[in-house]
């Protein structure tokens, strides 16, 4: 054997091992901690009780974002959750081009409801009216259609209210410590999203309302690695700081992992949309983390229990309406080392 | 301008004008960033006037500037060789989450650097293959890379974010050797280490060769193939090394991280002077063009302006030092011919 081969037969001995190796690497079991509502005793709530098969179709872009992520998986463990509903997802696509014509196939499936989170709402819109025409009420979950004929239900989150929720949390903190010029920062997600701006806008009304402003923002994008970056940028423009605003709990990863390697702490830090690990770190009170105010995905959950009282004809039985009203939206709850116990369940 | 190297007697008329070429270009890119940090201490001298924070301020932008260093480095190599890697980003990330995956992570901090570092080769060799013997263009080769590696990344971690448990990966980060951050020494040494390659070995000159004129390469004896395949390798390794800087950073790797990334490299390694049909480039130009974008953000960081504006600027300063260096090209080299 000449000392050629020998070195391929190595190298592709090293290679094979490698692959096998990276392979068996790959493998991930992440907990299922998806939020279910389990109160499905029908003595104590009649519309608990199994009634007419309900097929509920469901589209929600594909998930780039821990967010996203949990908004498909909280769908589909809630429909898991009742004996009586059939859960359809269909595939989204890349665009919402994409998403219209799976909308249109799915419509021709005939499901009893349809609960949609649109790429976009507006591109969306024709889809909706497309479903509702055809007589299958359609949930709208977050962003919202443009026309008041296109949705049945629409269910979404507060960004404003989030933004506010955070001011408030900190002009409070800030007063009661009696700072009296404090030095906020900020770090939003990417800043050109609609739903951005209108956290910087609550943001800024309720610090606004405290006659405090915001002294540094520096724009992440969703990402650990970015809120690492801009959190960095931020800590070096103020070298003293009060009181710190993070839009996003997934970047928040990267934001605290920056003021740990920056050795810095003489603040109190706000996160936003309530992760599992934000909630953790807020009751272990071991970091800056002291609060975040929350954009859940348990709206997910909530479509599909709406979708099925839609689809059975029920309404809320707490309410005297006979039918499931047409707009929810969920106030930005805010939590703290108080309550973090109760949260604990909702983080995702 | 004066060069250090041997007496003109001994070096041909080409080669001083090309090592001239080169110094000039590196000084003005050094000229860009005094005048940008001669802004920032107009716009925030009480900020300047502190020198702990001056200090910090520069391991801050060196910190900052690692990363994406090191995989301009590799970028520089593939550039000069006539190439271009649009998926360095992509390749951060997958290597990133597949070095952070739970199974990876039972492996310990060794097993993380391992699992990055090989994820980064072996996606390189793939881009190496199909350009070299598949004979795709390198553009798009690496485009659909870009997009597959993304795919593969975001298919491996269930599109969620994966925390790093291991303290050895994270304290990478915070850990600093002599007052200088660990991560600017990895960078410092993937420079050095990129010098020495470009300039000192047959590697190097081989690089040039088959940028600057495939055929005469060829003809001269120069496997082509086997070249290029290399180079791709090369910068496939050094956005792993890029992944587990970055994962240290971030305590945690997904597969949106190093968004853009290869737009960054790609603009560094160019206004560092590396001509992008081939054949030309300083691995000097492109660490300060790194240096550069990563000044400029902190400016803007320290000044409160909006990234948008920063963007702007950025895009300003790529088209500016190349007209500059087309500018000063032409009229060294006619100065030189008089």
């Amino acid at each position: 054997m000449s000392a050629l081969s020998r070195r391929r037969v190595l190298f592709g001995g090293a290679a094979v091992g490698a692959g096998a190796l990276l392979t068996a690497c790959t493998s991930n079991t992440p907990e299922n901690n998806a939020q279910v509502n389990t109160n499905t005793d029908a003595s104590a709530n009649p519309n608990a009780a199994p009634g007419q098969k309900v097929v509920i179709g469901f589209s929600a872009p594909a998930a780039d974002h821990g967010w996203i992520a949990a908004i498909t998986n909280n769908a589909k463990a809630q429909a898991a959750a009742y004996p009586d509903v059939e859960f359809k997802p269909v595939e989204a696509g890349a665009d919402a081009a994409a998403q219209r014509a799976a909308i249109s196939t799915l419509i021709s499936q005939k499901p009893t409801v349809i609960v949609m989170l649109p790429h976009d709402g507006k591109e969306l819109n024709s889809a909706g009216i497309e479903a509702m025409a055809a007589g299958i009420p359609v949930i709208n979950l977050d962003r919202a259609f443009p026309s008041m004929a296109a949705y049945r239900l629409q269910i979404k989150g507060d960004n404003f209210g989030m933004g506010l929720a955070a001011g408030n949390y900190i002009a409070q903190q800030l007063k009661a410590k009696g700072v009296s010029a404090p030095i906020i920062g900020e770090i939003p997600g990417i800043d050109s999203l609609e739903l951005t701006q209108e956290r910087s806008e609550g943001f800024k009304n309720a610090l606004a309302a405290h006659g405090f402003k915001v002294a540094n923002r520096r724009p992440a994008e969703f990402t650990a690695d970015s809120g690492q970056a801009a959190a960095t940028a931020l800590l070096q423009a103020l070298p003293k700081m009060d009181a710190l605003w993070n839009h996003d709990d997934d970047q928040g990863i990267g934001v605290l992992a920056a003021i740990k390697q920056a050795n810095r702490s003489e603040f109190f830090m706000v996160g936003g949309a309530g992760s599992k690990q934000a909630i953790d770190a807020i009751s272990a009170d071991n970091s800056v983390l002291k609060a975040t105010v929350t954009y859940s995905p348990s709206m997910a959950s909530s479509a599909i229990t709406l979708a099925r009282l839609i689809g059975q004809g029920k309404g809320m039985s707490d309410l005297v309406e006979l039918q499931v009203p047409k707009e929810i939206t969920l106030a930005s709850e805010t939590i703290t080392k108080d309550n973090a116990s109760q949260y604990a369940k909702l983080g995702f | 301008m004066i060069t250090e190297t041997a007496p003109p007697e001994v070096q041909k008329r080409s080669q001083r004008r090309h090592i001239d070429d080169n110094v000039i270009r590196n000084l003005g890119l050094v000229g860009v960033l005094i005048l940008l940090i001669v802004v920032g201490i107009i716009t925030k001298p009480d900020l300047y006037s502190d020198p702990t924070w001056v200090k910090n301020n520069f391991l801050t932008i060196l910190q900052q500037a690692s990363a994406i260093g090191v995989v301009t480095v590799g970028m520089t190599f593939v550039i000069i060789g006539g190439g271009i890697d649009l998926s360095v980003g992509a390749i951060i990330a997958l290597a990133g989450v597949w070095a952070t995956t739970l199974a990876t992570q039972s492996y310990g901090a060794a097993g993380m650097i391992f699992t990055a570092l090989v994820v980064g080769i072996c996606v390189g060799l793939v881009n190496g293959v199909l350009i070299s013997y598949g004979k795709l263009v390198p553009f798009i080769a690496t485009l659909a890379m870009l997009v597959a590696a993304r795919g593969l990344a975001a298919q491996i971690s269930g599109k969620q974010t994966q925390v790093s448990a291991n303290t050895t990966i994270n304290d990478i980060a915070s850990t600093k050797l002599l007052g200088i951050p660990l991560l600017v020494w990895i960078l410092a040494l993937v420079v050095a280490a990129g010098w020495v390659l470009l300039n000192r070995t047959t590697f190097g000159r081989r690089t040039v060769a088959v940028g600057g004129n495939p055929e005469a390469a060829r003809l001269a004896g120069i496997n082509i193939k086997r070249h290029t395949l290399l180079l791709y390798a090369l910068s496939g390794l050094c956005c792993g090394i890029a992944a587990i800087m970055l994962t240290s950073q971030a305590t945690s790797a997904q597969a949106a991280m190093a968004n853009l990334y290869e737009l960054d490299a790609i603009a560094a390694a160019i206004i560092g002077g590396t001509l992008l049909s081939g054949g030309r480039g300083t691995i000097i130009g492109a660490l300060f063009g790194v240096l550069v974008f990563s000044t400029i953000t902190n400016l803007f960081a320290i000044n409160n302006l909006s990234t948008e504006v920063q963007n702007m600027v950025k895009g300003g300063i790529i088209v500016l030092a190349v007209l500059i260096q087309q500018f000063r090209f032409r009229s060294v080299t006619q100065l030189l011919k008089r």
